[in-house]
């Protein structure tokens, strides 16, 4: 079924939301491939399916019929306890909505998933979660709680979270929806970085300036997938990042 | 290994949940506190009407004046003017179940000596009085039957006219007192007794031979009731089936007439008090019931207010990869860490309740180790079963509803 360089491979993949008396068929038969190092940009109006196809892939939700092979795992096979591990493992989700604990500081919040890897200890764990921060430039930030942190900031912790157990692929729904450019531009930048080492990874967005800095777009309507291109003139944010009017400055001195 | 991260993690969410978690221990303490501080007090109070009523002496009979049935109503003692002490004494001859028996006259007056004055209850019976209501001398002498022959002046006195009339830890024995401006020679001291079960102080007594007080007190024949100590336990029926007999013939009264007196045993009396204190106790484990049931229903509005939150806490857990397991246990720990703090807080909180009030208040308490456990058990269920219950519902949902759940 899957080919060795298939990280993801789903086939008439299927979701119906049962409303009351009438269905709502979010995504219908959808059939696609993803290559290990992939970087793709998942766009389509709203209400097209895509956080959706994005929850099922990231085993948050399951689909209501179809196949779904993960690294060669038949994951609709899975019982909850595997799928969770499968998330812990594989899997780093980021939301739009950051999704991270309150009153919790950065730190701990990136310890979460090694928490749940009953593997690491102590030492490592915190070695591991301060060094995702470094890598998404929040090394002077380990100890703010999410209060204290700027909406980019807060983005970064969730990346730094969802890198922090060497996942296979990241998926992204639309990670800069709450940014504004300067900050989307800088989430871009960690994310081609994170894919020139090897992650897979797969973002919804609605902003065609972001998908630019994909490898890849899928377009989404309806619940199907219509098209699925190579980005021509695609943008590197180590490039991009210096054009923009530098009108907002972090404060990194102390 | 995954437990001591489980425990790390519940001990990391308690403390990012202050407020929660005190709101919770709250309702624990509210309810652990106020059950074992009611129940204590419902105890001791038990105990305490236990105590005073067999301190008058198990084998004691009681004769009033006045039918329990007359009109329906049971008039005070001493509304009634049926027994004499000519009734005593027949009683002390022919029924030989009885093996003390003595009249009782009671006048409350004022007692006066050299420049202190003193108000209280001033007892006349026969010598047989203080050995039939346990009583005891602690120093100087009983009266004697020479005493109650010759209406002598002299009276035996309780601590408390003592410490009134002489000052503290001064020995009375030997001085002269007025009652009623009749001079009385003190010539015992009666052993403390403390307060009885209404916080009456029985130590405020004079007791004076009867013929004393009937003659030099009082007017009339009558007396407010009789005293008398049946021979054992056992013969406390036959015993009052006999003064019923011998009264109602010495009283002259017909076939249909109602008796016009009342015999209790000692065992009737601690009845009456044992059903009084049992009311006590139901109202007070009640009162302590609904506190309960308050703490509960605090804990669970606490605990359903941040549903919500925990809902999508527990979604996140589960999107980074924790187990529903993983979640339950968590929600278990910081649930049964709440209720076992909180349930201790509170037996302390109840302890210390207890004590103000047996303190402040002189009111015995008693706690017992049931009611402790009982408070303790029912606030850690409740703790527990709330802070579990949607937790279990919460990792029963896919991740992505736990996330939006609203
Ligand atoms: N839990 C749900 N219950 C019922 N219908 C749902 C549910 N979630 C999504 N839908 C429906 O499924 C369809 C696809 O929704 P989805 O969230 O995947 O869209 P989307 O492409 O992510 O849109 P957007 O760009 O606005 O985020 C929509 O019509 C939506 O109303
Ligand atoms: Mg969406």
């Amino acid at each position: 079924m899957t080919t060795t360089n298939n990280l993801i491979s789903v086939k008439n993949l299927s979701k119906v939301y049962e409303m009351g008396d009438f269905e709502v068929h979010a995504l219908r038969d959808v059939t696609l491939e993803i290559q290990k190092g992939s970087f793709v940009a998942v766009m389509g109006p709203s209400g097209s399916g895509k956080s959706t196809f994005m929850n099922i892939l990231g085993c948050l939700d399951n689909p209501t019929s179809g196949e779904y092979y993960l690294d060669g795992i038949d994951v609709l096979k899975l019982d909850k306890n595997e799928l969770a591990t499968l998330r812990n493992n594989k899997i780093g989700f980021i939301f739009q909505s950051f999704n991270i604990l309150p009153r919790t500081s950065a730190l701990e919040n990136v310890e979460l998933p090694l928490l749940y890897n009953g593997k690491i200890n102590a030492k490592e764990r915190t070695e591991r979660a301060s060094e995702a921060l470094r890598s998404v430039g929040l090394a002077d930030r380990l100890h703010y709680l999410p209060s204290q942190l700027s909406g980019g900031q807060q983005q970064r912790v969730a990346i730094a979270r969802a890198l922090v157990n060497n996942p296979l692929i990241i998926m992204a729904d639309e990670p800069t929806g709450n940014l504004d450019t300067h900050a989307s531009y800088e989430i871009m930048d960690i994310f081609q970085q994170l894919n020139g080492k090897g992650i897979t990874i797969l973002m919804v967005t609605h902003e065609p300036d972001i998908a630019d800095f994909a490898l890849s777009n899928i377009l989404f309507r309806d619940g199907q997938i219509i098209s699925n291109e190579t980005v021509q003139n695609r943008k590197l944010a180590k490039e991009e990042l210096p054009k923009l009017p530098s009108i907002k400055m972090e404060v990194t001195a102390k | 290994m995954k437990l001591l991260n489980l425990i790390k993690i519940a001990s990391r969410s308690l403390r990012k949940n202050k407020m929660r978690v005190f709101l919770t221990m709250l309702g624990i303490i509210i309810g652990v506190a106020s059950v074992i501080s009611m129940l204590a007090i419902g105890e001791g109070s038990r105990q305490n009407i236990e105590a005073s009523v067999s301190s008058l002496g198990t084998n004691t009979v009681m004769i009033y004046p006045g039918s329990v049935n007359q009109g329906g109503v049971r008039m005070g003692a001493g509304s009634y003017s049926t027994l004499t002490q000519k009734d005593a004494d027949v009683l002390a001859t022919r029924c030989e179940y009885l093996t003390e028996v003595s009249p009782v006259v009671m006048r409350s007056s004022q007692v006066i000596a050299g420049s202190q004055n003193w108000h209280t209850m001033v007892v006349g019976g026969y010598n047989s009085y203080i050995s039939i209501r346990s009583l005891k001398i602690e120093s100087g002498n009983l009266f004697s039957s020479g005493d109650q022959r010759n209406a002598a002046k002299v009276c035996v006195i309780g601590q408390t006219v003592s410490t009134n009339l002489f000052g503290e830890g001064t020995d009375p024995v030997g001085q002269f007192i007025r009652i009623n401006s009749i001079p009385f020679r003190v010539i015992g001291l009666l052993e403390k007794k403390g307060q009885n079960t209404f916080g009456q102080d029985q130590d405020d007594i004079i007791i004076a031979p009867f013929s004393t007080v009937q003659k030099r007190m009082l007017s009339g024949m009558y007396v407010n009731n009789i005293l008398a100590s049946s021979r054992s336990e056992g013969d406390m029926e036959n015993a009052k089936e006999q003064v019923t007999e011998i009264l109602r013939l010495q009283h002259k009264l017909g076939q249909e007439d109602e008796d016009d007196f009342t015999v209790r045993s000692q065992a009737d009396i601690a009845n009456v008090f044992g059903s009084i204190s049992k009311v006590l106790t139901i109202l007070l484990a009640s009162i302590a019931s609904i506190s309960l049931l308050v703490g509960g229903i605090g804990i669970m509005n606490i605990m359903l207010v941040s549903v919500t939150e925990r809902t999508r806490e527990i979604g996140i857990r589960m999107a980074v990869g924790a187990k529903s397991r993983d979640v339950l246990f968590q929600f278990m720990i910081e649930s049964v860490f709440i209720s076992f703090i909180g349930g201790l807080i509170g037996i302390l909180f109840g302890i210390l309740v207890s004590q103000l009030v047996a303190r402040f208040g002189g009111w015995p308490v008693v706690i017992t180790a049931s009611s402790v456990l009982l408070s303790f058990a029912f606030s850690a269920i409740v703790g527990i079963f709330f802070g579990w219950y949607p937790a279990r519902k919460a990792a029963g949902l896919n991740p992505i509803d736990a996330l939006r759940y609203e």
